[in-house]
């Protein structure tokens, strides 16, 4: 059976039919908020129930309560505060009560219920959801540039923001429909923002082998300069799957959610999510969402025990490497060799590989993913 | 805000104290650090299982689901 839903009940507010048409009409008398990209992939996420028991973005009570207990304010399991950032100016006389108009790239996109406009201390932020306030830290940097007033309420989705990758987007009702459909009881779930390499390869068969079924979800949206272009991985693991995956026990979504390099906090993020799309599982490496060396290498392990009631299981899963006397890839954990023999799987040095326009040999990488790679004039997102 | 308003809105239940002993016991070596955890963990457990057959009628209809496996046939996924 699929996990039950964060909360115990998937959160739609998709406005369907006449009400949608009636309400589309409303909202251009209504007072305009514009989005970025991020924003509008989470009012899309709240209103699919991706982020349920979410039904709109945080108000202060609920902001506060993730912020210092990581739980929401009824004591439900929530790391990363779901907030919606605007100016004064744009707020102009808006006030508790009112609805607004959510635009991105001109077009409305849902309608929110104000409940509550209220300040928020960024650096307070950044320490509890990074643990630093170190300026290099790319989360922390996106941060500090955000507006100073957020806003909490309800909202209704009224347009799904274009998706460049809709034919690799599926949401919760769809999964959930898709695994009973497949007969899957038991869903191991792999988080990405990565291009497949052997490690990852590894981790995902080791879940399979006890699951019944394999759910691939690579964000797709806002990355820091360096990492891997959307569509490089969505197609990097295309080819992996079609040539070395059983294509019954895999299912490969793209979710649009900006990456927040949180860490242990994301590490639980990440696993909520995956639980709505009705996975039983979570995978969780090396330096699960980290950046730099800001976390720990296993410190998101450590955060699941906080949370006994989390409802989805979390598999740790020691990195991978190539060991030459097992003549395979192994964990620390199975293989008895000495360090002598291990080639660590490190994504560094094959983003380096790459950059030189050189093929990683086959013990790191399978070659018709490294072929995507490096037949892309420019596999990497580009800024500094 | 205090700390106390920041951790939310609580009441207390009674229930029979050869329960409570049970579960402390039961509780011990586990994750869960008091009875009242437990407890709420439980009792969230059972009403999202009593919300779900609820679902089961009016959370996705049969003709949206009909249209999800439309969907999901047309892109591949079966």
């Amino acid at each position: 059976m699929v996990s039950k839903p964060h909360g115990g009940r998937l959160v739609d507010r998709v406005a369907k039919g006449r009400s949608r048409e009636r309400l589309i009409a409303e909202a251009r008398e209504m007072v305009k908020i514009s989005v970025n990209d991020s924003i509008a992939a989470d009012a899309a996420n709240i209103a699919h129930g991706v982020y349920s028991p979410l039904e709109g973005f945080m108000v202060q009570e609920d902001y506060l309560s993730v912020l210092h207990n990581m739980r929401l304010s009824n004591d439900i399991p929530w790391t990363i505060p779901i907030v919606l950032d605007t100016s004064p100016e744009e707020l102009g006389d808006v006030k508790e009560g009112d609805e607004v108009a959510l635009y991105y790239e001109g077009e409305v996109i849902a309608i929110l219920r104000v409940e509550e406009i209220y300040g928020w201390d960024k650096r307070e932020y950044v320490i509890n959801v990074f643990k630093t306030d170190d300026i290099n830290h790319p989360g922390v940097a996106k941060t500090m540039k955000r507006q100073e007033l957020l806003v909490g309420g309800q909202i209704l989705l009224l347009n799904d923001p274009p998706e460049p990758f809709e034919k690799f987007r599926l949401w919760p009702k769809e999964t959930r429909v898709l695994f009973e459909t497949r007969g899957w009881r038991t869903i191991a779930a792999f988080q990405t923002r990565n291009v497949p390499h052997l490690g990852h390869e590894y981790i995902q068969k080791a879940a399979l082998t006890f699951t019944e079924g394999l759910f691939v979800n690579p964000l797709v949206g806002w990355k820091k300069p360096g990492d891997y272009r959307d569509e490089v991985i969505i197609r990097a693991y295309q080819v992996l799957i079609e040539n070395y995956y059983p294509k019954d026990s895999v299912v490969f979504s793209v979710l649009r959610m900006e990456m927040r390099y949180a860490g242990p906090r994301e590490a639980i993020h990440h696993a909520i999510v995956r639980k709505n799309f009705g996975a039983t599982h979570f995978i969780i490496g090396r330096d699960h969402a980290g950046v730099g060396n800001y976390y720990k290498p296993y410190e998101a392990w450590d955060i699941f025990k906080e949370f006994p009631d989390l409802g989805i299981t979390p598999l740790f899963v020691h990195e991978a490497f190539y060991c030459k006397k097992c003549g395979q890839v192994v964990n620390a954990k199975i293989c008895p060799h000495s360090k002598d023999y291990r080639i660590y799987i490190s994504g560094t040095k094959i983003r380096e590989m790459i950059l030189k326009g050189r093929k990683p040999p086959e013990y790191l990488m399978r070659p018709e993913v490294a072929d995507v790679i490096l037949s892309h004039p420019n596999p990497f997102i580009s800024g500094s | 805000m205090s700390e106390s308003e920041r951790r939310g809105k609580y009441t207390t239940v009674s229930i029979p104290v050869t329960l409570y002993n049970r579960i402390r016991k039961i509780i011990e070596g586990t994750g869960f650090t008091s009875v009242s955890q437990f407890v709420t963990y439980v009792l969230r457990e059972v009403i999202a299982r009593m919300e779900e057959e609820k679902l089961k009628s009016s959370g996705i209809s049969e003709e949206e689901k009909r249209e999800i496996i439309e969907r999901l046939k047309r892109l591949g996924y079966l």
